[in-house]
């Protein structure tokens, strides 16, 4: 084998209205775009002749790229009309030739008008959208469905999958979720005590924290926290599961995919978000009664007593009462996802991403709709 | 086994006494093995019995405890980066399921290989592509279609298509014709045949099809007790005394291939 590189070139010979091109070098993919130059170049270089025959004798290498531009020159000069053919090429190099030759003519597909490609766009994203929220809702009640049938015959509920998903869920969930709404009922109790210090209403940092905490912060970062940890290994399981075909062998076995793993995993949701969400509140005025104490100087005596004027049951029942319909949205988002996943691992990643985006997005809209519910009986 | 110096040019591929272990066990052990160029080599034997660890030894992919591996001549020990990437640019790979990128088309898949390594027009890569997918004998629209949406048959084509998209000088091929029906898998026997005819390729095929054994191997080598116990072509293997190699050419299976 040869090691020094032979760059390809032709040579063109004239004789009356007849030319003899001779190919040297190696014609191969190495040479791309150089070859690419001669596709263009040497029909041009041809003139006015009628008759032309390309000499390969001394062509030292000939690889598909190179048969398929010399296919491509002798095509351009025949509908040129121009004779060709070929001289002193070997069996192995006219093979090559032969066989790189298009039977088919590529396809062009159509173009369409920007204007035209973004309305449908817009009009198939707001297509999706509705069928979107079609399916969640037909996805909820098939749910329903399935926890009722549970309900007939619990025997047949999978009840090692509700533990192993509270762990996952609940237990395994709860340490950050604590650390996080402690920081960040350390955070609101600094910044409330900053500004109230102004007004001398420093106090008044216990009822601005227990309420929102216990009302709607505690719940929030636990949803989202949830729909980040768990929302997200549900799509990714079942999505993988629905990959390998195994949501289909579970259906031909007889068994609904949704009894086997939708239902405990939306059940543990269930039972989980209440339980993280009340240790969310109780680390959240955690955070801010420690805060409130060496920033703000109000006595842990002095800050509980207050809580417990302030607060009174409703206000702590407002978070339990919403938790398990968050856990419901999260749940059923995060299972529609994982089995919408096609084939492809970059369609499982979408679904994944979408998940985790719709959940947070539904759970705000759900929480803000429950604000204005509360608001209107004045709960 | 010993090959006199001439015909060592004509050695694509040269294993002298592989050791290969995962922890304590030994899968190959004193295994050597030739591939001479142009030929189509099939590799037979049991599974698990470390068929694919020899290709992903040969490869790469997986260490080796002994022996050498020569590829075209240079000892994969002692080469440097830039000559391993020389010499994947040589070598094209079939895997067992395709290995497609999922999250490209059939084309894109083609033009990987073309983008990382050489200077080519978009054009032109398209062009070359189209040519490669009509080569493995797809139809030219499989080009804009996701593996997710290809049967297995059109995966194994799409994958070869991929792994000649460099005009490699020898491919492996991992179990080519499993998964595929009697018809499709003489056809892509068929297939390799020609395309390795046309393009003077060296194939290195991992397979348990008799048909394609007797049809397409000019050689044939057995894999059995951590090493290769036959080498030859078909009517060797036949004769030879080995019990496994005789259970697996003289078989009840095999036998009744051959009389058809």
């Amino acid at each position: 084998m040869t090691t020094t590189l032979s760059n390809p070139a032709f040579e063109i010979n004239f004789a009356q209205d007849q030319a003899t091109i001779v190919l040297t070098g190696e014609w191969t993919l190495d040479h791309g775009r150089r070859l690419e130059g001669i596709m263009r170049q040497l029909p041009v270089s041809l003139g006015e002749v009628r008759k032309a025959s390309l000499d390969l004798k001394r062509l030292d290498r000939l690889d598909t790229l190179g048969a398929r531009v010399i296919e491509q020159i002798s095509h351009r000069l025949g509908s040129d009309g121009v004779k060709v053919e070929m001289q002193d090429a070997s069996e192995r190099h006219l093979t090559l030739i032969g066989a790189v030759r298009h039977r088919n003519e590529p396809v062009v597909p159509p173009r369409r008008s920007r204007l035209v490609e973004l309305l449908a766009d817009v009009g198939q994203t707001v297509v999706h959208a509705g069928q979107d929220l079609v399916r969640g809702i037909s996805f909820i009640g098939e749910v329903v469905v399935a926890i009722g049938r549970v309900m007939l015959r619990p025997a047949s509920f999978r009840w090692a999958s509700l533990v192993t998903q509270l762990e996952l869920i609940a237990f395994r969930g709860a340490p950050i979720i604590i650390l996080i709404t402690f920081l960040v009922g350390c955070i609101v109790a600094q910044q409330g005590i900053f500004q109230l210090r102004r007004f001398g209403a420093t106090a008044f940092v216990v009822d601005l924290v227990g309420i929102i905490t216990l009302r709607e912060l505690a719940l929030l970062l636990c949803a989202i926290m949830v729909a980040g940890r768990s929302g997200s290994a549900f799509t990714a399981e079942i999505g993988s599961m629905k990959m390998r075909e195994e949501i289909d062998a579970l259906r031909v076995m007889g068994l609904n995919p949704v009894d086997v793993l939708v239902v405990p995993r939306i059940l543990a949701l269930i039972i989980a978000m209440p339980i993280l969400s009340f240790l969310a509140s109780m680390a959240g005025l955690f955070g801010a009664g420690l805060v409130s104490w060496i920033y703000g100087g109000i006595a842990p005596e002095t800050f509980l007593s207050r809580l417990q004027s302030v607060i009174n049951y409703r206000h702590f029942s407002v978070g339990l009462i919403k938790a398990p319909f968050m856990a419901v949205v999260i749940g059923a988002i995060a299972c529609i996802e994982g089995l919408n996943v096609k084939g492809s691992a970059e369609s499982l990643g979408q679904q994944v991403t979408a998940s985790v985006v719709k959940s947070i997005f539904m759970v705000i809209v759900l929480d803000g709709l429950f604000a204005m519910f509360f608001a209107s009986i004045r709960f | 086994m010993d090959a006199s110096p001439q015909a060592d040019q004509d050695l694509i591929i040269k294993v002298r006494d592989l050791v290969v272990a995962f922890g304590e066990k030994t899968i190959l052990d004193g295994l050597s093995l030739d591939v001479r160029r142009g030929e189509i080599l099939g590799f037979v034997g049991g599974s698990g019995t470390g068929k694919s660890v020899l290709t992903r030894a040969i490869l790469g992919l997986v260490e080796k405890q002994g022996g050498t591996i020569s590829v075209f001549g240079t000892d994969l020990d002692s080469v440097s980066e830039a000559g391993k990437r020389d010499l994947e640019k040589r070598w094209g790979v079939m895997f067992q399921h395709g290995a497609l990128f999922s999250s490209l088309t059939v084309a894109q898949n083609i033009q990987v290989p073309m983008r990382e390594y050489l200077d080519l027009s978009p054009t032109m890569m398209n062009d070359l592509a189209a040519l490669k997918i009509e080569m493995v004998g797809l139809r030219p629209d499989a080009g804009d279609k996701f593996p997710s949406e290809l049967s297995g048959g059109m995966i194994k084509r799409a994958a070869l298509a991929r792994a000649l998209a460099l005009d490699p000088e020898i491919v492996f091929l991992d179990e080519p014709t499993s998964g595929l029906d009697p018809i499709g898998a003489a056809d892509f026997d068929e297939l390799i045949r020609t395309l390795q005819q046309t393009l003077g390729l060296t194939v290195f095929m991992v397979t348990h099809d008799l048909d394609s054994l007797a049809s397409s191997c000019d050689r044939i080598a057995a894999l059995a007790d951590k090493k290769v116990v036959a080498v030859g072509e078909l009517k060797d293997m036949l004769a030879s005394t080995h019990p496994w190699v005789k259970s697996y050419f003289r078989g009840k299976r095999a036998l009744a291939r051959m009389k058809g």
